[in-house]
């Protein structure tokens, strides 16, 4: 069954001897050197605007009027929200759809099958700058740019977890099916109440790698906001960053504000976010 | 099919329903996926600058230009370069610090959510970051190679420099990812094994030549896919490091993507950025059909 296929990784400790200490040396000094941006970000956004550009780390007055400064001057938390409404929009969507067709291809028989397979697998080959001219072109038509439809809509079904899901529900069973028809269920109920319930650490791993993927994105959100209400976060900050000109207290604090809640969930998650990578990076 | 009741109308039903719940699903794909695909390839034989003017038709003319753009020739040869460098950058480093962490006990947990951080924080920032972080005059890099009694360097600033730096930040930024993956294939390794080759008298770089690399191979493919499409598809670490300067500075770092973007969106010329859009296309499936052919064939044992 998938779902014991995380569960003994937490129990094979393949190295029981004591390390040498030079492993922890080398690994510790690394975990600094990857740490530090984030320090020192954190830092710089505790820092008043002269004390920048001196030479020390540690800010002279720490202070946190950067942030109310920030929150102030920009929409931040409008951005925020714009991030987070965008990736759970997407993220239910992808859900809801990717496990229908990983469903379909995985345990339905009909005609087509193969082709409407090969179609679905073909469009991972796309990369997106050759979608996004034509996308914007679309929008423009239809008169949706700049709307929150318009951001979400090329995210709402995705060939990565649909490929991702059908491995799983192809682990599954068959017989599993066969009861459930014996016991009446209709196909749908088969999908929705045997076939989901099955796949459920798939479906938490695909959840988290797309909302992340959604929240983070940049490319096409940048192309087609233009308002300064519709923007999300990583746009927000990047046309801050750059009206800010020097004002490096001011950008460190826009990107500790966009880095810290990132960090706060994954703190609290961390288990489950790095189990869901790996499960969507060794089945997908 | 063990027991089907009724065979006829149970293959009708799986049919009926399979086409209801391809029914959005496959629309989507078409309409947001396959049709814009073709329409960036009509779109490349146009010389479209606005949605509201006549585009004309211009055969191959886009493309012709492409032969003759020295910046998009710097675009091409700087995205190969990021490739070529990056790649074993990442998985070198991802592997060795993936080794590394196996074969400890204490902290591992905690050290590899520390390494895997840069990896979920939105690049955007991060980019930002790395700009102030490597800045010629205050940064803290610098400061540290003053401290040393090095000379400061330009980093971003420099053309010859920039490149590099660019690429650490994606790698600093990828890493977490390639350690993870690493870290489960690794446990995928059967100890016994290793304690066979030790009774065998095997050196650790026998262990690892012979056991780890072979039995690690398709984690190895897999990483080298995710990493090369990482690369070939730069964009937003590059367009945030140098904001006011995409790709600078003198095209330095510029990649493909940025490129399209820079055609595109910055100077309206949506018929000549479908071309390059078309070029990335066929470098991409290039890419992956020599990493599928030459790297999968070593996969089975």
């Amino acid at each position: 069954m998938t779902s014991t296929q995380i569960a003994p990784r937490a129990t094979t400790k393949r190295r029981p001897r004591q390390a040498a200490w030079w492993l922890y040396v080398v690994l510790i000094l690394g975990g600094v050197i990857t740490a530090f941006p984030f320090l020192w970000m954190f830092l710089t956004s505790l820092k008043t605007y002269q004390d920048v550009f001196l030479p020390n780390i540690i800010p002279t007055q720490p202070t946190f009027d950067n942030y109310s400064e920030v929150l102030g001057k920009t929409g931040f938390l409008r951005w925020f929200l714009n991030s987070v409404g965008v990736a759970v929009a997407t993220t239910i969507s992808v859900l809801i759809f990717d496990s229908m067709v990983a469903y379909t291809l995985a345990k339905l028989r009909f005609p087509g099958k193969e082709i409407i397979f090969v179609l679905i697998l073909s469009t991972i080959m796309i990369p997106t700058e050759m979608l996004v001219i034509p996308w914007y072109l679309g929008a423009l038509k239809l008169g949706i740019a700049d709307s929150y439809f318009a951001i979400a809509l090329p995210g709402m079904i995705t060939a990565f977890g649909i490929f991702l899901l059908r491995g799983f529900f192809e682990s599954i069973p068959d017989e599993l099916f066969d009861a459930g028809r014996l016991d009446g269920l209709s196909e749908f109920g088969l999908y929705w109440r045997i076939g989901l319930p099955l796949v459920t650490p798939a479906l938490a791993a695909l959840a988290i790698f797309n909302f992340l993927g959604n929240y983070n994105a940049y490319l096409w959100p940048l192309i087609i906001i233009q308002s300064q209400e519709m923007r999300t976060l990583p746009v927000g900050i990047a046309l801050f960053s750059s009206e800010a000109g020097t004002q490096w207290h001011l950008i460190m604090t826009a990107s500790s504000l966009a880095v810290i809640p990132v960090l706060i969930v994954f703190a609290i998650f961390q288990k489950q976010i790095i189990e869901g990578v790996v499960l969507t990076g060794t089945k997908g | 099919m063990t027991k089907p009741k009724k065979p006829f109308s149970l293959a009708q039903r799986q049919a009926i329903w399979a086409y209801i719940f391809l029914l959005v699903p496959l629309t989507f794909f078409l309409v947001i996926r396959l049709y814009p695909a073709f329409d960036a390839l009509r779109l490349s034989l146009l010389d479209f600058r606005s949605p509201l003017k006549p585009a004309p038709f211009i055969g191959l003319d886009n493309f012709k230009e492409l032969l003759e753009d020295s910046v998009f020739h710097k675009a091409l040869w700087n995205t190969l370069l990021y490739t070529l460098i990056g790649v074993p950058a990442q998985l070198a480093l991802g592997l060795g610090i993936a080794m590394l962490l196996s074969s400890i006990n204490r902290a591992k947990g905690f050290l590899r959510a520390v390494y895997f951080a840069p990896y979920i924080t939105p690049i955007v920032a991060s980019a930002w970051v790395w700009q102030w972080l490597l800045n010629k005059n205050f940064g803290p890099v610098n400061a540290i190679m003053i401290g040393l009694g090095l000379p400061a360097q330009p980093f971003l600033q420099s053309p010859d420099q920039a490149l590099f730096a660019a690429t650490a930040l994606v790698v600093w930024q990828q890493l977490g990812f390639q350690i993870v993956i690493f870290i489960a294939g690794l446990e995928g390794v059967p100890r016994i094994y290793y304690e066979a080759a030790a009774l065998d008298g095997a050196n650790p770089w026998q262990r690892f030549r012979f056991i780890t690399l072979p039995l690690l191979n398709a984690t190895i493919v897999f990483s080298i896919v995710v990493a090369t499409n990482g690369f070939l598809q730069l964009f937003t670490q590059i367009a945030n490091l140098n904001p006011t300067d995409k790709g600078g500075p003198l095209d330095s770092t510029l990649t493909v993507a940025l490129y399209i973007y820079r055609q595109g969106f910055d100077s309206s010329r949506f018929g000549y950025a479908s071309a390059i859009t078309v070029v990335l296309f066929i470098i991409i499936l290039l890419f992956t059909i020599l990493q599928l052919t030459v790297l999968r064939k070593r996969v089975d044992y």
